[in-house]
């Protein structure tokens, strides 16, 4: 398979842009067409669908075609870090507030440089809360949660 | 005199202490992420849009403004300075600036770029006051089938002027006007791609996605490689240009302007084209054009006025058509939006005092920028050092608590992870987001411009081709992605973004 496949990039570009169009028509089919002087909320996106489909096509069989360059590797330490440490920061935003949220997402993704020094994270995380509460929540009057929900508040 | 007056009155908007405040912290802050490694201007105000809410809609613009142009300059400094340039627009002015760096006259490279700057942005406001309203005077005539093709005129050329493969990244673009119709369909109130999540009724939020393509993703991609930054910065003699070289600079200023103001108002572009443009063109009229790639003070000029006009100009159809040029143009109008604007050709005329304010406000933020670079030059220099690993857990932070407070909702921070991922999975293969986040911007107007042209039309498809204007634009459209996919032309293409 792999041998097939002479642009990985051209592939998989093709493949996603396949995906997204094929779901999009598929999930659009219940909202009605219409006609084109009077247009559904289907038709529009229909339209965008099939050219999306027939772009993802194209960029599919060109793949098998013409030499290109190979995708290169992901930093995976770095991706998984600075999603997982962004979701975390949602989740317990609210709850544990950004007193503690703020300080697990600049710990957990710095952890993902490779420069990455326990004592300097602790004074950035110290540093980055102590300012937002004080821009954001004193400054701009945004109403953040400074000590969250599971603490009684 | 109708300019007199307007500009009148546009001081008198900017130059309420309000206001001067705003553009002074704008132009400020852009100047720090244009110095600052690893952080573009559309990512900036993306993380900002949320700080500026709270504003009055001048205030807001005029600081938005500020920091983008701003962002242009600070990108200079570290070309010069240090051979890495803090945007895409400064690339060129690296093969010169730094030269004349390494010869000892850093502080010469550096005030010809402000000068250079101050002078090309003073005309391209004079630009954006004299062709604003003319244009939107021909803008009221627009019907919804004009609009449209300018629309589809507008994406093709976003489309001609990115990186990487055409076929792509008209797929990038379709993807965005899909997403964009994400939310509630304003004829019916149908909920459209919404999975029943009620948080997306509204469609989603502009900055979610742009903190997540340009922001989230980039971090991760320059966590790839973490370079060593050079810290060794040039040192800074003497400022002053001799006479020789103010007459050397005087030309390709001149040319750099023309052309930087000329390309600026092309959609998709903004100020990176017309840096190129200009210092090809200069090494070609130039007599001193051997010198180039050796420290040429005219290398360090053309590029320089290029760049800030052009940052300048791309405001005219954002302005006075509410079609953005580039990301940061889009982010603007998302700005707007939110501030109860609504852009288009009608803002002159309801809101002069909004619009001639920003006009004149660049023109001040400029003045603004001399100040605070030539003397305090030593200060930038110091933060082009910070280490990019304290850097991006402070942008991840303000990205988060920004993105929180939109709304006060967990789910935006969860969508801008995921958007953060996508854009990474695009940047792996290529595929540039900024022609995504323009689709994504102006999906929704397409649409419904296309259902009121077929409604006027009674479904005739034709109608884009038998108003002159509508075909004139659509024509020009597809004679853009035509040209850019011969094959002579797609090679020139791909060297200059090359080099």
């Amino acid at each position: 398979m792999s041998q097939l496949i002479r642009n990985g990039k051209d592939f998989w570009t093709g493949a996603i842009y396949i995906v997204f169009g094929s779901a999009a028509i598929i999930i659009s089919r219940d909202y009605g067409m219409g006609t084109a002087v009077k247009m559904g909320p289907a038709y529009f996106p229909t339209i965008l669908s099939i050219l999306l489909i027939l772009i993802g096509v194209i960029s599919l069989v060109r793949s098998f075609l013409k030499q290109g360059s190979p995708v290169g590797a992901f930093a995976l330490k770095g991706l998984v870090l600075i999603i997982t440490s962004i979701i975390l920061f949602g989740v317990i935003v609210r709850g544990a507030g950004v007193i503690i949220a703020l300080p697990a997402l600049v710990i957990i993704s710095s952890y993902a440089s490779s420069r990455f020094r326990w004592q300097y994270a602790l004074v950035l995380a110290a540093g980055l809360t102590v300012f937002c509460i004080l821009i954001f929540q004193k400054g701009l009057g945004v109403p953040l949660p400074i000590l969250g929900s599971w603490f009684g508040q | 005199m109708e300019l007199i007056a307007n500009i009148g009155l546009g001081f008198s908007t900017a130059l309420t202490p309000v206001n001067l405040l705003y553009c002074l912290a704008g132009v400020f802050l852009g100047t720090l992420i244009g110095v600052l490694p690893g952080l573009g201007p559309t990512a900036t105000i993306a993380m900002l849009l949320p700080v500026t809410f709270t504003l009055p809609p001048v205030s807001a613009l005029i600081m938005l403004a500020g920091i983008y142009y701003g962002s242009q300059y600070g990108g200079s400094t570290t070309s010069i300075l240090v051979n890495v340039p803090g945007e895409a627009a400064s690339v060129v002015t690296t093969l010169d600036g730094y030269q004349m760096a390494l010869k000892g006259r850093a502080g010469v490279a550096l005030t010809t770029a402000a000068v250079g700057s101050f002078f090309a942005g003073t005309v391209a406001t004079l630009l954006i006051a004299l062709f604003a309203s003319p244009m939107a005077a021909i803008a009221l005539k627009f019907g919804p089938a004009e609009f449209f093709s300018l629309i589809v005129l507008g994406l093709l050329a976003a489309i001609v002027l990115s990186r990487g493969s055409l076929l792509h990244a008209v797929g990038m673009v379709v993807l965005g006007l899909l997403l964009g119709l994400v939310g509630a369909d304003v004829n019916t109130g149908i909920q459209r791609f919404t999975f029943g999540i009620p948080q997306l009724a509204d469609g989603i939020g502009f900055v979610v996605v742009a903190m997540g393509m340009f922001g989230i993703a980039e971090i991760i991609r320059n966590l790839e490689n973490e370079e060593h930054r050079s810290t060794i910065v040039s040192k800074i003699t003497s400022l002053m240009p001799t006479r020789e070289d103010w007459k050397r600079m005087i030309a390709p200023i001149l040319r750099g302007t023309a052309i930087g103001s000329a390309l600026g108002i092309l959609p998709g572009s903004g100020s990176i084209l017309g840096a190129f443009a200009a210092y090809a063109i200069e090494k070609k009229v130039s007599k001193h054009g051997k010198e180039f790639g050796t420290g040429a003070i005219e290398g360090v000029a053309a590029p320089e006025s290029a760049n800030n006009a052009g940052a300048q100009t791309s405001f005219i159809p954002m302005l006075t058509l509410g079609i953005p040029s580039n990301p940061v143009m889009a982010l603007m109008i998302g700005a707007m939006i939110i501030q109860g604007i609504q852009p288009g050709p009608s803002v002159i005329t309801e809101q002069p005092a909004l619009f001639w304010g920003i006009v004149v406000s660049m023109w001040i933020g400029n003045l603004f920028l001399i100040v605070l670079n030539l003397p305090m030059i030593g200060m930038w220099v110091r933060m082009v050092s910070v280490p990019y690993h304290y850097l991006f857990p402070a942008i991840l932070v303000f990205c988060g608590v920004g993105v929180f407070s939109l709304n006060n909702t967990e789910f935006d921070i969860y969508l801008m992870a995921l958007f953060g991922l996508l854009g990474y999975v695009f940047v792996k293969l290529d595929c540039e987001p900024a022609p995504m986040l323009l689709a994504f911007i102006l999906g929704p107007l397409m649409e419904e411009y296309m259902r009121r042209a077929l409604l006027l039309s009674r479904g005739d498809p034709m109608i884009f081709l038998q108003r002159p204007i509508s075909a004139t634009l659509l024509a020009l459209g597809v004679l853009a992605i035509v040209a850019a996919s011969l094959p002579m032309f797609y090679k020139k293409r791909e060297e200059a973004f090359r080099e």
